[in-house]
């Protein structure tokens, strides 16, 4: 099997996608020739032509629009935009027509399109390049998110993605693409979209984590482990639709439970796992649930990024307010 | 003087006309070749247009439609573009373009229904190349762009068209969409019915721009200004840039000068931005009658025979707004089924709240 880091895993998913399919196609800015600003798309126009994966003008809006045009016409459409921040610019096209398309039309039309963005801060990029919206789409009717934390799911979620006939936002980690290396089959397979991962078994507390902060989460979990509390790990790896009765039944067993997300504290993911657990599992808990998040301000300048973000330290502290409420 | 030796495009461009408000014609090297039939048939679908108009605004306040906006005097650019083009084109509409979305396969009923707010009224049926109306007044420029990609990609020598008004031509999504079309030479043509108002703010207050064809130039494609209210530089203007579109020759911007007869909306009073003394003047520049003229003098139409188009587009009106009424509401579990193809498990549990 391959050892691939997540880049080489995402690009892998595309290229066994362009092979089966002459319907998928890719495009955005500077995806073409040199493969994307982080060469996630790199060989792909030369060993799949000019016609399958297409450098555009810089215009998000025209980019989401492109794509759902050729949605239409029954195309299969991987959009990239190539920052988070720009994702405002085709907000319209991805939030109102793309995900309105099936109640709009009594499903007449769809629109199987994936748009691929990077994000995620601790890697000193410029200003909007790195902010966690994924909560901003999660609300939005009609659109699924997913985040990969690794190569392997990486390579299958976007699969399914690109198979899937419903929009799908499909956040890229910058932090993540060349972290680490893992093994990731040849051609292809899929991870089912809406389904978590367990990824440490635990007994004591839940993590409910997904993207870079199960990575975050994994080494609190280590230094926990030292002081004899046994932290369950869930990677949500999709955002919508989320899968809570895996959070459900890890809260049975543990009674305890954090969320940890990079973004903004408010109004987000954790937000929203912590309302539908106290829908269905209150009285399983011992503890509040607790949210390591960002605080509620604009994402840093690049100098404070690294306190901003949560640490190990901040979940170990979460952890512990919750195994001695 | 500027010391600047050349400046770009400074020059006014005429609209230009095929048919006299007098019903001559005035420009036969722009005259497009058209059957008697054919003739007839235009001239039926602008009169059944207007009629069904009429009727529609007074459904409106009867209660009996939802949002609507008003058509008439803009019969020629809607009717007359949409004639122009085959049924394997692709129509891409605004809020107000329902006559070709009509004329090119969607069932009157529908356009009924989809003002009424009901989802059926946007499922086109299967053979129809429509979109359902864009509210959003710039994001059909860039589906049909997309759409234009895609028959560029399938190699099939079809044509979208994307409307929108002299409003929509401030929009950012369409410098993009026409920077796109000129870049990949797309098969699409960009249909602005400049009727001289977006909701209130007059063209004078929309651009600086000499035309609104001018921003054709910037974009690298053909854009061409046209007398709107003249049903054959219409349909002369529209069959040119798709023969040009589907030569592989790309896309065309076509400013057609225009004025609605009625107010924006059913909720618009028209009286506070506009004189009656503009709205008599545009009166006689009137397409239905103008074209009436011409075919009248050519022995092809009569007032009797708009007089029995309008009794048939009455009775084809009552009958669809009929059908429209009877058609089952929609429901809650039906439209939260309408999110996904598949509905997540989270979905299904939010229907048991509406049972």
């Amino acid at each position: 099997m391959a050892q691939m880091n997540m880049k080489e895993a995402i690009r892998d998913a595309m290229r066994v996608e362009l092979e089966r399919d002459p319907n998928v196609l890719i495009f955005g800015e500077d995806v073409g020739n040199v493969g994307g600003v982080f060469r996630v798309t790199e060989g792909l126009q030369k060993e799949f032509g000019e016609d399958r994966v297409m450098d555009t003008p810089l215009a998000e809006s025209a980019i989401g629009g492109m794509a759902v045009g050729l949605g239409i016409q029954g195309f299969r459409p991987i959009a990239e935009i190539q920052f988070i921040g720009f994702i405002f610019e085709a907000l319209d096209q991805m939030l109102i027509q793309a995900a309105r398309m099936r109640y709009r039309s009594g499903g007449r039309y769809t629109s199987p399109i994936v748009f691929r963005t990077p994000f995620g801060g601790g890697v000193k990029a410029a200003e909007l390049h790195t902010d966690s919206l994924e909560g901003l789409i999660a609300q939005t009717p009609g659109i699924k998110v997913v985040v990969p934390s690794n190569p392997y799911d990486a390579k299958g979620l976007l699969i399914a993605s690109i198979r899937d006939n419903d929009p799908v936002f499909f956040m890229e980690h910058l932090n993540l693409y060349h972290a680490f290396r893992a093994e990731v089959p040849e051609g292809e397979y899929t991870v089912e979209l809406g389904k978590a991962n367990i990824v440490r078994e635990g007994s004591d507390v839940t993590i409910i984590s997904y993207g870079m902060t199960v990575h975050t989460a994994t080494k609190a979990a280590d230094e926990l482990e030292k002081s004899g509390i046994k932290a369950e790990i869930i990677d949500l790896r999709t955002l919508n639709p989320l899968d809570i009765d895996t959070i459900v039944n890890s809260i049975k067993k543990t009674n305890r439970a954090i969320v940890v997300q990079e973004a903004q504290k408010s109004a987000g993911i954790a937000a929203e796992v912590i309302a539908q657990i106290n829908e269905r599992a209150i009285l399983h808990l011992e503890a509040p649930v607790l949210r390591v998040a960002g605080p509620d301000t604009v994402y840093p300048f690049a100098q404070i990024e690294e306190s901003w973000l949560p640490t190990p330290a901040r979940i170990i502290t979460a952890v512990n307010k919750v195994m001695e409420f | 003087m500027s010391k600047v030796p050349y400046e770009v495009y400074t020059e006014e461009v005429e609209a230009l006309s095929v048919l006299s408000p007098e019903g001559e014609i005035v420009n036969e090297k722009m005259m497009p070749k058209l059957t008697d039939d054919q003739l007839k048939e235009i001239m039926y679908r602008m009169v059944f247009t207007r009629t069904w108009d009429d009727r529609a605004v007074n459904l409106g306040r009867q209660g009996r439609l939802g949002f609507y906006a008003p058509v008439s005097g803009q019969e020629a650019t809607m009717v007359g573009s949409e004639f122009a083009l085959q049924k394997e084109d692709f129509v891409c509409p605004g809020y107000r373009d329902i006559p070709q979305l009509v004329w090119h396969g969607l069932p009157l009923y529908q356009a009924f229904l989809y003002s009424r707010g009901h989802q059926h009224g946007g499922q086109i049926p299967e053979g129809v190349n429509v979109l359902m109306p864009q509210i959003i007044i710039g994001a059909q420029i860039l589906h049909a762009m997309g759409i234009a990609m895609g028959f560029k990609l399938k190699k099939q020598k079809q044509v979208a068209i994307a409307y929108t008004g002299d409003g929509g031509s401030s929009e950012g999504d369409f410098y993009e969409g026409l920077n796109y079309a000129g870049v990949f030479k797309l098969p699409v043509i960009f249909f602005v019915q400049n009727n001289g108002y977006a909701i209130t703010t007059p063209f004078s207050k929309q651009t600086a721009a000499l035309s609104i064809a001018h921003k054709a130039v910037a974009a690298g494609i053909r854009g061409i200004k046209i007398d709107g209210m003249d049903v054959f530089a219409v349909i002369s203007a529209v069959q040119e840039a798709a023969e040009r579109a589907r030569n592989g020759e790309g896309a065309t911007l076509i400013e057609a000068v225009t004025y609605r007869f009625r107010p924006h909306s059913l909720s618009d009073d028209a009286s506070k931005y506009r004189t009656k003394e503009e709205e008599t003047q545009w009166s006689e520049k009137d397409p239905i009658s103008r074209f009436a003229k011409y075919l009248e003098k050519k022995g092809l139409w009569t007032e009797e025979d708009t007089a029995r188009v309008r009794e048939e587009a009455k009775a084809k009106v009552n009958d669809e707004i009929k059908k429209a009424e009877k058609v089952e509401k929609m429901t809650i579990s039906g439209l939260i089924d309408s999110m996904f193809e598949t509905t997540p498990k989270y979905l299904e549990e939010q229907k048991a709240d509406f049972l």
